[in-house]
């Protein structure tokens, strides 16, 4: 019959009208500034970088390879290189970055800093609030800003935080057993150098345990 | 006492013009109703621009507007001070005269057809005998003042909005006044306070509204789809469809001007509503008449305010027609029908009372309904979309 339709899509209006002020699921609205949802463990926004222990300036895991301000497609990362080296996490002396800019206007959020980062240095964030009423200055992250603890990582992504955890901590473990195995060697060979002119050494006794590089 | 709260604005109206000498009385008279007129009816029109946008939210399950004061209800405070204090562009190559008089034409024709509507008893600024036509002059001349809009602006999309929109006034202009001269054969006035006054009595507890009689009713369905095409509200928005046409013909208008296009509109919704409640719906009457006690003015404006929820609630719910289903529509349905329910009302008329006709008048409607519907909707195929080329 004509005008059906009209009064099918009427009432259903009607229902929607009333529904939404008895039931909750109907009105799914969340009033944000108020109330928030937390943000999806996979959300990412920019970037930032990861630092561990207490202080930020010494815990920064980048070592200013600069691999992330070549890759970067909007080039919107700007890397100073250090003269001096520090100790990293394991306590091989590295250089580290004096700057570490990240243009946030700049930036599209592509993440391929943080997958070609060999040194787990720099992750995304979930922060989003980054408004500024000054475009230029306010939209350049600089490392201080950038700079967000290991915990603070474990909070935004914790699965993936305790992956790179895992990882690090395995290279830590491969890179003491090899400094231990070095020193073991270093020390045979000494022994060796010292025992040479008792007896001859045995060559396949010296290798290394698990050195590989 | 009952009647000191039905007639308060009028005593109130005496009252102040009571200070006047006797020669000002008269003029002072009327300029206190032409205030109370360019207050009341702009103060309806903010309320329901928060309701629409509520009701739509609530419609699409949002909350709607909810920041500005209390439940949102200063929203139309802080627009009216976003639009006065915007920059009002003028397109170089406007004509700047005309371009500047049309949204004042719009509003000015509008508020003149309030000053013949009976808001309440004894509330009407002046009681023509031929209120009823004084009010479709002053409607239709606001077409005049919507091409003067799209045409001076020089934009495409203006004069296109423009051009639909006459076109789509005219043809329901048409049905607009027809379905109004069914009422005025049955009352045989033009006034619009004796309509009022012929559907002001009970039978029983019912009111004699003209919208419970066949005729009625399906004048009044054909009053309310003329209307809302007139005002070119959803489903009838097509002069201002955005996908298509930016604004329509206000899309070079901004600040002030702008504002005022759309206060002309909501208040061309607001005169309209106001005369299909007069019409149809018995103005100022109760609807019971047990409730007669409550002040005539109210009930003006509760059926006024029903019928803007049902134009908001249409809004959401119908989906734009397209340019050619809203001609045919108007000029292959609504118009056939208007005539056969002036032909009917003659019925009616003549037929005398009784039982009698009301089976005729209501089986020649509805039959015709029937079959209109059904020719209608054989002659589409409402079937599953098929494409010639694709697949």
């Amino acid at each position: 019959m004509l005008g059906e339709g009209i009064l099918k899509g009427m009432a259903e209006t009607a229902k929607n009208f009333a529904g939404s002020f008895v039931s909750k699921e109907r009105l799914t609205t969340v009033e944000y500034p108020e109330e928030r949802i937390a943000p999806a463990e996979n959300a990412r926004v920019f970037p930032f970088l990861v630092y561990d222990s207490e202080n930020w300036e010494k815990g920064l895991r980048c070592v200013a390879c600069q691999i992330c301000e070549k890759e970067c497609p909007p080039k919107c990362i700007y890397i100073d290189k250090s003269k001096d080296k520090k100790p990293d996490y394991v306590g091989k002396q590295q250089f580290y970055p004096t700057r570490f800019d990240i243009d946030i206007s700049v930036c599209m959020s592509c993440q391929i800093c943080v997958e070609v980062c060999p040194f787990e240095a720099i992750k995304m964030d979930t922060q989003f609030e980054l408004a500024t009423d000054d475009r230029f200055g306010g939209l350049l992250l600089d490392r201080e800003q950038l700079a967000k603890s290991n915990e603070y990582y474990h909070e935004i992504h914790p699965t993936e935080a305790a992956e790179v955890d895992a990882r690090l901590a395995e290279e830590k473990a491969k890179v003491e057993a090899k400094a231990k195995a070095a020193e073991a060697a270093a020390a045979k060979a000494a022994a060796d150098t010292a025992a040479k002119t008792a007896a001859p050494a045995s060559p396949t006794q010296a290798k290394p345990e698990g050195g590989q590089d | 006492m009952i009647d000191k709260a039905d007639q308060i604005f009028v005593l109130l109206q005496h009252w102040l013009i009571s200070f006047l000498p006797l020669a000002l009385q008269q003029p002072a008279a009327v300029v206190i109703g032409v205030i109370g007129i360019i207050s009341v009816f702009p103060a309806i029109f903010a309320l329901t621009t928060v309701f629409e946008r509520k009701g739509l939210g609530r419609i699409q399950n949002r909350l709607g507007p909810n920041r500005v004061g209390p439940f949102g209800f200063m929203q139309p405070l802080a627009d009216a001070i976003k639009s006065l204090t915007k920059e009002d562009v003028v397109p170089s190559s406007a004509n700047g005269p005309v371009h500047f008089l049309a949204p004042v034409g719009l509003v000015v024709a509008v508020f003149m057809g309030f000053a013949v509507l009976p808001v309440g008893r004894n509330m009407v600024l002046v009681d023509m005998d031929a209120g009823l036509l004084f009010f479709f002059a002053m409607g239709a001349s606001t077409e005049v003042s919507v091409f003067m809009a799209g045409w001076s602006s020089r934009n495409k999309y203006s004069l296109l909005g423009a051009m639909r929109a006459v076109a789509q006034m005219i043809s329901y202009e048409v049905v607009l006044l027809l379905s109004s001269v069914a009422v005025v054969m049955i009352t045989g006035s033009l006034s619009l306070t004796k309509i009022v006054e012929a559907q002001n009595h009970y039978t029983g507890i019912f009111p004699h509204w003209y919208i419970f009689t066949p005729w009625g009713l399906a004048g009044f369905l054909m009053y309310a789809i003329a209307a809302t095409a007139e005002t070119n509200r959803s489903p009838f928005d097509l002069p201002e469809g955005e996908s298509e046409l930016v604004a329509g013909y206000h899309t070079e208008y901004s600040g002030f001007k702008f504002a005022l296009f759309f206060l002309g509109e909501y208040l061309a919704m607001l005169s309209i509503s106001g005369l299909g409640t007069t019409l149809f719906l018995g103005g100022w009457s109760a609807p019971f008449s047990f409730l007669t006690f409550i002040p005539s003015w109210f009930w003006f404006f509760s059926k006024l305010m029903l019928s803007i929820f049902v134009f908001i609630w249409m809004r959401g719910t119908l989906p734009r027609l397209r340019q050619d289903q809203l001609m045919n529509f108007a000029w292959k349905f609504v118009l056939p029908f208007t005539l056969l329910d002036l032909f009917v009302t003659a019925l009616w008329r003549f037929m005398g009372e009784g039982i009698l006709r009301w089976i005729v008048c209501s089986a020649i409607l509805l039959a015709a309904y029937f079959v209109m519907g059904r020719v209608a909707m054989v002659r589409k195929h409402f079937g599953p979309r098929s494409y010639r080329y694709a697949e």
